[in-house]
C-alpha cells in the first residue's frame, strides 16, 4: 500500500484519537461489566477499531451508517458520544435509547447510525432503505453498511447485495471480517477465503483490505464513497480483522487458542501498528500523542461517571413509545 | 353535498395510492411485478409517477422490508406490497425483530413511517401457501398496528391514513374483496385506526367479524332478521390498536359474543377478543363465547375441500340459532 504522506496531519492524528477512543472504551466497558455495572450482553470490538475508524472517516457528517451487534466501534467512530454510550450500556435513562436498547441497539440518529441491530446480518437490508431514499430524495447522502463474516451467509446479504447492485444504491457494504462467526471459524462457516469475491455474484466491484491498517481502510472506502456518491452504485469491502475479546464477555473462547489471540494482539494491534507508522513515517512526536491519549482516558473516566450519576428508567414510562 | 362513485375494492387502494403520492412526493411504491400488477392494484402506477417511485423489485421479500424500514427512517414514506400475506413469512425478521421495534428500542429517535399492504385469504384454490390469513400471527407482536378493512370505504379511508401514519402499518387487503364493489365519496377523507363500524345494528347477538368475513355475518343477520333474530355485526377494522370499548359495550347490550374470521381458529383474532371480553365483560354474557374460523389445518387445493375451511352465511346464521338455543 503507498503511503499518503502529504496526508494532513489533523486528520491523521483524528484517526488514531477514533481509534483510541474506541479502544479505551470497550476496555472501560469490560472493566465496568465485571464490575457489575452494565446488565446482558456486550459485544466489544476491540482489535477491529481500524475498520470503523477508517471507513467512518471517508464519510461525510450528514451520510448513514448500518451497524450491528458489535457496534460500539461504528457509533464512536461516526461521531457519537462516549458518555451517552456508556450510559446506555448502564441502563441508564441519559444513555441514547434511555436504557430500551443497551449494547445490541445502540445508536444516535442524529449522527446517522440506523443503529445497532442484534439479528446478524438484518442491519444490511436497513442500510439499503437509507440509500434508497437518498436516492430519491436527492440529497447525495452515502450509506456504510458495516456487518460481520457471519452476516455474509445470511440470506438477507444476498437479497440486500442483490437490490443494491440492480439500483445502484450509494451503499459501500463493509465486511469486518473477523475470521470467527461467533464461534465457528471461518473454514467452516465457508468454502472461501476472501468474502470479497462475493462481489462478482452480484456484478459489482468488491475488494479485500487489511482491516489492521486504517490507511488502507480510508483509502479503499474513500473510493467506493466516491463511486456511490457519483451513482456509480455500490461496492463490497472486505477487511479483515480480529477481535481481541471473544464473541460477547465471558465466551469461554473454546475455538480459537490464547497463542493466537496473543500474536494479533502483538504483532497486529491497529494502534500499535498505526501509532509506529505515524512516529516513523509521518514524524509525529510522541509528544503530540500523549495529549491526545490523556484527553481521552479522562473522557471515558468522566463517561463512566456520568453513567454512574444518571439515573435509572422510572418503571412508570416502559410503555413510552409503544404506539400498538 | 360530497357526491358517492361506486368503486371496486382494487380501485379503493389504488386510488389512496395516487392521491397519497401526488400529496406528498415522499411516498414511494415498492414491490413485486409492481408494474404487471398481480391483483391490478398497482397497474399504470410506474408510467403515472415514473420508476422511481413505483419500484419493481427482485422475489427478495427480505430486502424489499428492509429497503422499506431504512428509507423510513431517513424521511420518506414507503409503501411495500408483499405479493400474497404468505410471503410475509420471507420477511419476518425485519418485520417482527426491526419495524417493530425500531422506535422503542431507540426510545422514540426513531419513526418507521411505513406500510406493508398484503393481500390474504382464501377462495381462489391457491391452496396452502397463497390462501393464508395470518392476521392474528401479527397481534402478538407488540408495535405493528394491523389494518383489516372489508369495504373499498374502510380500505380506502384506512390506507390513506396508514400511509399518513409515523408509525409502520401492516395492511391486510383480502383477495376476494378487491372484487367487491363499495360506495366511496369522491374527495379526500381518512377513517382513524382503532376504532370498530358497528356495520349492523342489533339486540340479540354480537358478531365480531373481519375481512371477507363481515360480508357473511351481514348476510347471515339478514337471513337470521327473517326469524325475528336481530343480529349486531362490529368489524374491529384495526386489530392493533383494537377498539374494545365498542365491542364490550355491544356485548353488555346483546348478552352474547360470536367472533367470525377466516384464519386459523386456534390462536385466533377471535380468541384474543373471546379472552378479553371474558375479562371484562363476562358477567354480562348469557350464554358461552363462540368462535367461529377457519379450520385448523393447511389450506386445501380442492374448491370442495376449500369450501368447507370457513364459516358462511349459512354456517354462522345456524351457529347463532344454536347459540339463541
Amino acid at each position: 500500500m503507498k503511503k499518503e504522506v502529504t496526508m494532513d496531519k489533523a486528520f491523521l492524528l483524528g484517526l488514531y484519537e477514533t481509534m483510541f477512543r474506541i479502544r479505551t472504551f470497550e476496555e472501560e466497558v469490560m472493566v465496568q461489566f465485571m464490575d457489575g455495572n452494565i446488565p446482558g450482553f456486550i459485544h466489544l470490538a476491540s482489535g477491529q477499531e481500524a475498520v470503523s475508524a477508517g471507513a467512518c472517516a471517508a464519510l461525510q457528517k450528514d451520510d448513514y451508517i448500518g451497524s450491528t451487534h458489535r457496534g460500539h466501534a461504528n457509533l464512536i467512530a461516526k461521531g457519537g458520544r462516549t458518555d451517552r454510550m456508556m450510559a446506555e450500556l448502564f441502563a441508564r435513562e441519559t444513555g441514547y435509547c434511555k436504557g430500551r436498547g443497551g449494547c445490541l441497539h445502540i445508536t444516535d440518529m442524529r449522527v446517522g447510525s440506523l443503529g445497532a441491530n442484534g439479528i446478524v446480518g438484518a442491519g444490511i437490508v436497513v442500510a439499503n432503505g437509507a440509500a434508497l431514499s437518498s436516492k430519491i430524495l436527492k440529497n447525495k447522502r452515502v450509506t456504510l453498511s458495516f456487518f460481520g463474516d457471519g452476516a455474509a451467509n445470511q440470506g438477507k446479504f444476498h437479497e440486500a447485495l442483490n437490490l443494491a447492485a440492480v439500483w445502484a444504491l450509494p451503499i459501500v457494504f463493509i465486511c469486518e471480517n473477523n475470521l470467527y462467526g461467533e464461534a465457528t471459524p471461518q473454514s467452516e462457516h465457508m468454502k472461501i477465503k476472501d468474502i470479497a469475491v462475493r462481489a462478482q455474484a452480484y456484478g459489482i466491484p468488491g475488494a479485500c483490505v487489511d482491516g489492521q491498517d486504517v490507511l488502507s481502510v480510508y483509502d479503499e472506502v474513500s473510493k467506493a464513497v466516491k463511486a456511490a456518491r457519483e451513482d456509480r452504485g455500490p461496492t463490497l469491502i472486505e477487511a479483515k480483522t480480529y477481535r481481541f475479546h471473544g464473541h460477547h464477555i465471558g465466551d469461554p473462547e473454546t475455538y480459537r487458542t490464547k497463542e493466537e489471540v496473543d500474536e494479533w494482539m502483538e504483532k497486529r494491534d491497529p494502534i500499535k501498528l498505526f501509532k509506529a507508522k505515524l512516529l516513523k513515517e509521518f514524524k509525529v512526536a510522541g509528544s503530540e500523542l500523549d495529549p491526545i491519549e490523556a484527553r481521552i482516558l479522562k473522557e471515558i473516566k468522566d463517561a463512566v461517571a456520568f453513567a454512574n450519576q444518571s439515573d435509572r428508567p422510572d418503571p412508570g414510562t416502559l410503555m413510552e413509545n409503544v404506539y400498538a | 353535498m360530497t357526491e358517492m362513485k361506486l368503486i371496486t375494492g382494487k380501485d379503493a387502494i389504488r386510488s389512496a395510492l395516487i392521491e397519497e403520492m401526488q400529496r406528498d412526493p415522499t411516498v414511494f411504491l415498492l414491490g413485486e411485478d409492481l408494474e404487471q400488477a398481480t391483483f391490478g392494484v398497482t397497474e399504470g402506477l410506474r408510467e403515472k409517477f415514473g420508476p422511481e417511485r413505483v419500484r419493481n423489485t427482485p422475489i427478495s421479500e427480505n430486502a424489499i422490508v428492509g429497503a422499506a424500514i431504512g428509507a423510513a427512517l431517513t424521511g420518506t414514506r414507503p409503501v411495500a406490497e408483499i405479493m400474497f400475506a404468505d410471503f410475509l413469512m420471507d420477511a419476518m425478521d425485519p418485520i417482527v425483530n426491526t419495524m417493530a421495534k425500531a422506535r422503542f428500542m431507540t426510545a422514540g429517535q426513531a419513526k418507521v413511517p411505513m406500510v406493508i399492504r398484503t393481500p390474504s385469504g382464501a377462495g381462489l384454490s391457491a391452496a396452502a401457501q397463497h390462501s393464508q390469513s395470518p392476521e392474528a400471527l401479527f397481534m402478538h407482536i407488540p408495535g405493528i398496528k394491523i389494518a383489516v378493512p372489508s369495504t373499498p370505504y374502510d380500505m380506502k379511508g384506512l390506507l390513506k391514513t396508514a400511509i399518513r401514519s409515523d408509525d409502520p402499518v401492516l395492511f391486510f387487503e383480502h383477495k376476494m374483496l378487491y372484487y367487491e364493489g363499495g360506495e366511496v365519496p369522491d374527495k379526500d377523507y381518512t377513517l382513524p385506526f382503532g376504532r370498530a363500524d358497528v356495520k349492523r345494528q342489533g339486540k340479540d347477538v354480537t358478531i365480531v367479524a373481519v375481512l371477507a368475513m363481515v360480508k357473511k355475518a351481514l348476510m347471515a343477520a339478514d337471513m337470521l332478521a327473517g326469524d325475528g333474530i336481530e343480529v349486531e355485526v362490529i368489524d374491529p377494522m384495526t386489530l392493533n390498536p383494537l377498539d374494545m370499548a365498542t365491542i364490550i359495550s355491544s356485548v353488555r347490550k346483546t348478552k352474547r359474543l360470536m367472533t367470525v374470521e377466516e384464519g386459523a381458529r386456534t390462536g385466533g383474532i377471535g380468541a384474543e377478543i373471546a379472552a378479553r371480553v371474558a375479562e371484562e365483560a363476562l358477567d354480562y354474557l348469557d350464554t358461552p363465547i363462540m368462535r367461529l374460523g377457519g379450520k385448523d389445518t393447511p389450506i386445501p387445493f380442492s374448491p370442495v375441500l376449500e369450501e368447507v375451511m370457513y364459516p358462511t352465511e349459512d354456517t354462522i346464521a345456524s351457529a347463532v340459532k344454536q347459540m339463541l338455543g
